[in-house]
This record gives C-alpha cells, sequence and structure tokens, in this order.
C-alpha cells in the first residue's frame, strides 16, 4: 500500500507540474501591465478590479511585509517593479540612491485632490513631491484602557511610570522605540547626536523592566483583549481597536511623535512607466482614496475623498485627522545614512540584551 | 497500570500538539476579526473563503509547490543518502556538513543569498517565479529527507545490495528490489518533513518569488500589519479536516488494512 | 557503478544551490561596507551583546533539545509497540499539526498563553493559580519544543520500529533486566535516529527569530534576532553574513561532535 501511496503522489505532483508549466506557458504576451509592490491588505482588492476594467491595464499584485524587506528585492534589481508604496524615510533612501524616477504629473492631474497640508509634510523627505504621492498617513501614539489608567494620560512619561511595571507594550522597532525616548527628552525623532541617542538608550535601559514585550503588529490583538494598560500603536489601528473594545482611548502625547507618511514611487528600472502613473493617478480619484480608506482605516491625505465620508463622527475623527496643534511637535522619519542607522542598531541591541 | 501509563502520555503529548490547533478552529468561527475576543458565532469566513479567488489561488501553488519540492527532494535526497553512506569516513563527513547547511542557515541569509545567485543567473534566462521558488524549496528540504534516510540506511545489511548485484540485478534492480523497500519508511518521514517545510516557509520564499506569486504563508505573514484575515483560519481549519477525515478513512478501511498485513507479511 | 555515484545529483544541487550562494556569505562577511577585506564582522561575535545572544540562543536550544529528545523517546517507543496497522497512521497525526501554518500555530500559542488566555481563563475556573510564563524564557521554550518535537519523533521512532524484536529478547534470556535492555542493546541501536533528531532540532533552534519574538515577547536577544535584524533594520548584509558565517562553524562543529557517537553506534551494529 505505501508503495502505491508513493507512486500515486508523484504521479500527482508529476500532473502538477505539467499543469503548472502549460499555465505559465504563454502569459508571455506584450499585454499592457502594470506590476504594483504593496504593503499587505494595504489596498481594497475592487479597486484593482476596476482599474483593469477602465484602463484595461493587467495589475500584477506583490504584496511586502516591512521597509526593509521590500527592499533588497528592488535595490537588487531582481524584478522591475513598476509601482511600490515605500515609507517617508525608505523613499528618502531610495531618492539619495537614485533609485526613482521622477514622476510626470501631466499624467497624475487628480494630485490636485491632495490636501496641500500632506504634500507639504512629505516635502520632509521628497522636496518639491518629485518622486511620491503621498497615499495613507498618521501618528504614532499611546492607547490605554481606561479601566486601568485613571489618570488622564497626554505624556510619553506615562511608559516609564512604575505602576504600569508589565502592563506596557512598546514598539519593537528600532526607530520607533528610539522616537519615543527622544521625543520625550525633547530631542528630534531624527537625531544624529551621540550624546542625545546614549541618552536616549539609557532611559530605553531604564524603561525595559516596566515593559511586558516589545511587538509589533501584535499590540493590536493585545490592547483589545485586555492584556496590558499602555500601549504604543499606529493611529490607523486605532480606530480599529476601539471598535472592537470600546475602553481604548488614544492620544498623541504632547511632547510630540512621529508623522508617517506612507507614498508611490516609480523605481528606476519599471518597465511601464506609464502605466504606473495612470495607477498612481486612478488611486487619486476622490471615491477610489475613499473606498480604500473605508477598507484599510488608515488615514487618507486625499482632501476630496475625507468630505466624501459619510459618517461624521469618522469624518472628524481626531485619531484619523487629528488637528494642526497636535501635530505642532511632531515630525516625519528622515534616512539618516548607513552610518547613523548602525549607531541606532547597536545601541537597540545593547538594550535588548541588557 | 503500564498501558494506561501510556495511553495518558500519549493523550498528554496529543493534548499539547493540538491545543493550538483547536484554538485555530474556535477562531474560524468567531464573529470578531481578532483573535483575543470572542465575537460570537459566525460562518461568514468560511463563505467569503471560498469567494477569494487569491486566497484559493494561493492554496493551490502552495500545494503544489510543497508536493514538487518535496518529491524532487525525497528522489535526490533518498539517493544522495544511499552514496554518502558508502562513502569513506571523511568524504562522509564533508558531505553531511554541507548538506547541514541550509538548515543552519538563518532562513534570512539562504532566502538573500539564493535571491543574489538567481539575480546572477539571470543572465541566462532565469526569471523569478514559480521556478526559482520551487529551486530553493527542493535545496532547504533535501537535508531533511537525507537526515531521515540516514539512520535506516545504517540499519540496513549493506552486503544485499552487493548481493543482489552479484546474482545479477542491475543497480536500479538492486535498489528498488533490496534497498527501498528496507528504507521506505525513512523514505516518506523524510518526504512528510520535507512537505512540512515546504509548507511553512515564508522568507526563503518571500525572497525568490516573482510578483503575482503568493503561497498561503506569504500571504498570511504579509497580512500581520493589518491583522490576519479570518478567513485564513477556516481555511486552516477546513484542510486539517480533511486531511483527519481522509486519514482516519484510508485507517479504518478494512481492505487497506488487509493490504498492508500482507505487505508486512511479505518483507519479513 | 560504485553506489557513491548515487549521490551524484546532489552533489551538483548541492554546489550549485548550497556552495555558490555559500559563497557570497562569504565574501559579505569577509568585506566592509565599501569592499575591502576585514574581519570585523566576525570578530563582532565576541563584543558583549553577540556573545551573550549566542550564550543564551545554545541554552535555549540545548534545553528544547533535551525536553525533545525525552518527551520523544518514550513516545516513539509507545508508539513501536502499537498495532502494526496503526503506524503510519500514528506517525502522520504527529506531522499533521504541524501542517497548519507556523505562524497561526505560535499566535495561537499566544491566545493561550496570555494573561487573558484560553489556559489561564480555564485555571481560573478551577481556582487554580494563574500560568504566568508569557513572554519569559520559558514560552520560547515552549514554543520550540511544541514546533521541533515531530523532527525528533519520526527518526528515533523510525529506528525503533526496525530493531530486530530478537535482539531484545536474546539480552533478556541472557539474563539481562528491563533497564539493561534498553540502556546496552535498545538505545545503542537507536543512536542513529537519535543524532538525526537531535540535528533536525538543535540546529533550526539555534537560528529561530519568530518564536523569540512572539512568545518571549522579543526582550530576550537571541542570535537569530541579531542576524534578522542585521539584514533587515540595521541594513548591514556584511555584519550579518559574518555573524552567520561564526554560527554556522560553530554548529558545524558540535554536530562534529555529535557525529562521533554515532560512529559507536555504528560500531556497536556491525
Amino acid at each position: 500500500m505505501k508503495k502505491k501511496l508513493i507512486a500515486s503522489l508523484l504521479l500527482a505532483s508529476m500532473c502538477g507540474a505539467l499543469l503548472a508549466g502549460c499555465g505559465k506557458g504563454n502569459d508571455s504576451a506584450s499585454k499592457e501591465q502594470v506590476i504594483v509592490y504593496n504593503w499587505g491588505e494595504y489596498i481594497d482588492p475592487d479597486v484593482l478590479d476596476q482599474f483593469e476594467e477602465e484602463t484595461g491595464i493587467e495589475v500584477v499584485y506583490e504584496e511586502f511585509e516591512t521597509n526593509e524587506i521590500m527592499y533588497p528585492k528592488v535595490s537588487s534589481g531582481a524584478i522591475a517593479y513598476d509601482v511600490i508604496c515605500p515609507s517617508d524615510y525608505m523613499i528618502q533612501r531610495m531618492i539619495d540612491e537614485d533609485m526613482l524616477y521622477e514622476l510626470n504629473y501631466d499624467n497624475i492631474p487628480n494630485i490636485s485632490n491632495m490636501d496641500e497640508t500632506y504634500l507639504k509634510q512629505a516635502e520632509e523627505f521628497d522636496p518639491g513631491n518629485r518622486y511620491s504621492v503621498p497615499y495613507c498617513w498618521g501618528t504614532v501614539g499611546i492607547l490605554y484602557n481606561k479601566t486601568m489608567v485613571k489618570e488622564p494620560i497626554d505624556s510619553w512619561d506615562v511608559l516609564w511610570d512604575e505602576t504600569y511595571a508589565d502592563n506596557i507594550l512598546m514598539q519593537d522597532s528600532v526607530r520607533d522605540a528610539f522616537a519615543v525616548a527622544l521625543k520625550k527628552l525633547g530631542y528630534s525623532l531624527n537625531s544624529t547626536d551621540e550624546g542625545e541617542l546614549e541618552e536616549a538608550k539609557n532611559l530605553l535601559i531604564e524603561q525595559k523592566p516596566l515593559v511586558q514585550a516589545y511587538v509589533i503588529d501584535q499590540v493590536r490583538d493585545k490592547m483589545i483583549g485586555n492584556e496590558a494598560a499602555i500601549g504604543v500603536i499606529y493611529s490607523g489601528e486605532a480606530i480599529y481597536t476601539q471598535r472592537e473594545n470600546e475602553n481604548l482611548e488614544y492620544v498623541i502625547p504632547k511632547e510630540g511623535s512621529n508623522v508617517w507618511i506612507d507614498g508611490w514611487v516609480i523605481p528606476k528600472n519599471a518597465e511601464h512607466k506609464e502605466n504606473a502613473e495612470a495607477f498612481i493617478n486612478f488611486l487619486c480619484k476622490p471615491e477610489i482614496a475613499l473606498k480604500n480608506f473605508e477598507y484599510i482605516t488608515y488615514s487618507t491625505p486625499n482632501k476630496a475623498a475625507r468630505e466624501l465620508i459619510e459618517d461624521e463622527d469618522i469624518r472628524n475623527s481626531t485619531i484619523a485627522f487629528p488637528t494642526a496643534e497636535m501635530l505642532e511637535n511632531c515630525e516625519t522619519f528622515q534616512y539618516l545614512g548607513d552610518e547613523v542607522d548602525a549607531i541606532y542598531n547597536e545601541k537597540w541591541k545593547e538594550i535588548k540584551s541588557h | 497500570m503500564k498501558k494506561h501509563a501510556e495511553r495518558i502520555y500519549l493523550a498528554l503529548i496529543f493534548i499539547l500538539l493540538y491545543a493550538p490547533i483547536a484554538t485555530l478552529i474556535v477562531l474560524s468561527f468567531n464573529k470578531s476579526k481578532t483573535r483575543s475576543k470572542w465575537g460570537g458565532f459566525t460562518l461568514k469566513w468560511y463563505s467569503s473563503m471560498f469567494q477569494n479567488s487569491s486566497i484559493m489561488d494561493a492554496l493551490y501553488t502552495t500545494l503544489l509547490i510543497a508536493l514538487l519540492s518535496a518529491a524532487a527532494a525525497t528522489l535526490i535526497g533518498t539517493m544522495a543518502a544511499m552514496g554518502i553512506s558508502s562513502m569513506n569516513r571523511r568524504m562522509k563527513t564533508i558531505c553531511m556538513s554541507i548538506t547541514n547547511i541550509p538548515m543552519l542557515n538563518a532562513d534570512i541569509v539562504t532566502g538573500i543569498s539564493l535571491m543574489l545567485l538567481f539575480i546572477a543567473l539571470g543572465a541566462f534566462g532565469v526569471k523569478f517565479g514559480f521556478g526559482t521558488v520551487l529551486t530553493a524549496h527542493i535545496t532547504f528540504n533535501i537535508p531533511y529527507v537525507i537526515l531521515s534516510v540516514m539512520p535506516k540506511l545504517k540499519q540496513t545489511n549493506k552486503s544485499t545490495y552487493e548481493a543482489a548485484l552479484d546474482l545479477g540485478a542491475s543497480p536500479v534492480q538492486a535498489f528498488f528490489k533490496v534497498v527501498f523497500p528496507d528504507i521506505l519508511p525513512g523514505v516518506l518521514s523524510g518526504f512528510l518533513l520535507a512537505f512540512t517545510m515546504s509548507l511553512d516557509d515564508f522568507v526563503i520564499t518571500h525572497f525568490t518569488k516573482g510578483p503575482g506569486l503568493d503561497t498561503l504563508s506569504t500571504k498570511i505573514y504579509t497580512e500581520v500589519k493589518k491583522g490576519i484575515k479570518p478567513e485564513m483560519y477556516s481555511l486552516s481549519t477546513l484542510l486539517f479536516l480533511s486531511v483527519l477525515l481522509l486519514l482516519l478513512l484510508i485507517n479504518l478501511a478494512p481492505n487497506a488494512k488487509k493490504i498492508s498485513a500482507e505487505n508486512k507479511g511479505n518483507k519479513k | 557503478m560504485s553506489k557513491k555515484y548515487f549521490a551524484a545529483p546532489y552533489l551538483v544541487w548541492a554546489v550549485g544551490f548550497i556552495i555558490i550562494p555559500l559563497f557570497m556569505i562569504v565574501f559579505y562577511g569577509f568585506t566592509d561596507r565599501s569592499g575591502a577585506f576585514t574581519l570585523e564582522n566576525i570578530l563582532a561575535i565576541l563584543s558583549h551583546e553577540h556573545a551573550k545572544a549566542l550564550w543564551l540562543s545554545i541554552l535555549l536550544s540545548l534545553v528544547s533539545t533535551v525536553i525533545c529528545l525525552v518527551l520523544a523517546y518514550p513516545l516513539a517507543m509507545i508508539l513501536t509497540k502499537r498495532n502494526v496497522n496503526q503506524h503510519s497512521f500514528m506517525v502522520l497525526l504527529f506531522i499533521l499539526p504541524m501542517w497548519m501554518n507556523f505562524l497561526l500555530r505560535t499566535l495561537a500559542w499566544q491566545t493561550l498563553l496570555e494573561k487573558n488566555g484560553v489556559i489561564n481563563a480555564v485555571l481560573s475556573f478551577l481556582h487554580l493559580p494563574a500560568l504566568e510564563i508569557i513572554n519569559t524564557p520559558y514560552a520560547i521554550v515552549l514554543g520550540m519544543v511544541y514546533n521541533f518535537l515531530p523532527f525528533m519523533v519520526l527518526p528515533i521512532y523510525n529506528v525503533l520500529a526496525k530493531i530486530d524484536p530478537n535482539v531484545i529478547n536474546a539480552a533478556r534470556d541472557l539474563g539481562a533486566n528491563g533497564v539493561q535492555t534498553f540502556f546496552r542493546v535498545i538505545f545503542p541501536l537507536s543512536i542513529p535516529g537519535v543524532i538525526s533528531g537531535i540535528t533536525m532540532v538543535f540546529v533550526p533552534a539555534m537560528t529561530t527569530f519568530v518564536i523569540s519574538t512572539l512568545l518571549g515577547g522579543s526582550k530576550i536577544l537571541l542570535i537569530g534576532n541579531v542576524i534578522e535584524q542585521e539584514f533587515t533594520q540595521g541594513n548591514n548584509w556584511h555584519l550579518g553574513s559574518g555573524l552567520s558565517l561564526v554560527l554556522m562553524v560553530f554548529i558545524l562543529i558540535s554536530m562534529a561532535f555529535v557525529m562521533k557517537y554515532d560512529k559507536d553506534g555504528e560500531g556497536a551494529m556491525f
């Protein structure tokens, strides 16, 4: 029986291979296409179908998990992507390394739907908005559980408060963790000063015994499940967590925080630049941007789309669309160069192995 | 008494192994998207799963790659194990060390180095896609096959193969008639381990795949940022239950039992 | 034709897809960003953080391997005793959970172990003290044992199933008691399987980082985490490669050490 089992398995797999071979055989046709590289779950799948219908351009879609895991695939030229959606500091890095095409705004007329404020914000990493079109944005702040935290929270200081020992969820990525400490100390989150970084490092080491866990995406589920009282989280997740657990509250600390922007760029080795621009233009349509906002729940920089939001609470939510004062002390991450990155990284390892 | 102790021990281990699976099954009926809150019973994830063509595509690709890579790795690995076992000690150590390399590199190291290799091979027309992923999977699967087959080979009597040759069998005949039946359990478990490793891999697949090609693993990992879609739980549940059902059927079917008993008899 | 040549296809494959990529890692490991030769990336293992990470990895992997072995061996023995027809069925039952996605399984453990998780809900219902191991090294060990146990059970089981019962009966007839039979006859005969099992548990445990991130609360830095971080957030492939080379050599040496016992096992057989 075992022999038969093996034989049939082998046969099945060989048939499978043949099928796969046939399937792959004839898709090299010169059909119009655009190869998109985006974050996971970062677009409403209907939008892709709609784009294909309206323009006749076929979308080949691939997803990534982090900026860092995306970068080697693009920079090595392994695959010629047409349009990618990295974050602020990664866009700056790609500009620095001359990896991006300048956008031809004649092909992206819908850029006029964008809110000037965010285009301005994006100039921190892309002066003149020459290479990128903002797609989603948000802040980093503190999510806390009102039943476990008595006093109102408005400062990063609470992450060093011993009453919350073992009830704090801290961000598990170098720049995000240092941003918290640097902002608490009143420095820029793009600091390159060794002294300031050393101070921030000591602060984070001091915090470590109070931290329940360093997490990235798990902060969402853990906060919903009442695992911890306080967590550092992205604003886009805050709305979702509140919907699942009404005791949660989000705040941008008064010392300021990180404003992040993810934007669309076209790498230099793109083979379908015009299609890529058509794709970006399509995403800037108000009703499409709205559709994506509803799917992703991260803030949209599209003014026209925001006006279309039917739910008043969300349209005026200060979590999704914080006011200018709230953003006063906030900064976007910048690419600091390999040398400084290495310093951050060394210090982060010292914290983690403490 | 001893029988009882054994039963309890088995039961405990099975609880350990199946507790997370039970959790996944429960979560697949959870109305709420989060894993940390019970939002009521629902079947909606099952229906939305079948309507989601990208999940179905990923499932197909995953199974195909796992089957093909495990089959190829089993073939190459079993032959390799036979060859290696008849080498002298020094060669053997060298070969086994090479064998261990894909296992003892962190996935990201294997993934990036294979990506660099495939880029270099791009000059010869190699394109990132199904083929590169399959190649990568075969590569990291082979060690598991070799490590499963080697112990069985050590148990077999080395001279039987030579005896078969002396008696006029071709090497292929000698292999299939004499050696293969003895090492079959090792080959099978090598195949199963390879299949398992292939199903689970994310990092190496990420670096060796082309656009538009997704496995379940790459889909699940990229979903982490926005929260894993509950459809993945329902898919896992269905996969699990169908395999389990299949196993039970094969095991309980009376004539299958007879045949396997006969086979056992023949071998002795 | 010598049997040796059976290994030929594999060796060709290994040269193409193992050795050549390995040289790329060696190249990165021995150069710096400007492309000049350096030993810095190799010697970096001596720094406090890296040495500590390596030490913790060894410790946790060793503990997990030992636990796996202790759990798996009796298990394999029980399995061999069961009805012959159930053999492959039982084996498949062990591998089946592993076909569910690794990440989903590990996240499920989070749901089970958390402070307000399933296990603690059950314990508090029974008025038992809470289990607080999430975000500690214990949870990491649990995760490793859980994930790698089948890799220990299968090779041992395969070897045990093949031991000729006559050998054991002979030992008994010659007056050996149960313990003696086990340590003098059964265990030595099963060593090749044990070694394969140790390799397939210890080696992956040394390089894992997802388990320590998800179950250990990312509070403990293992060498796998360091390497992963150098390749991603740190963007320093050179240091990452250097450290992986060190790790690789380290594991190879320990494996060669284990293989020595293998030779003894073989000697006992023929």
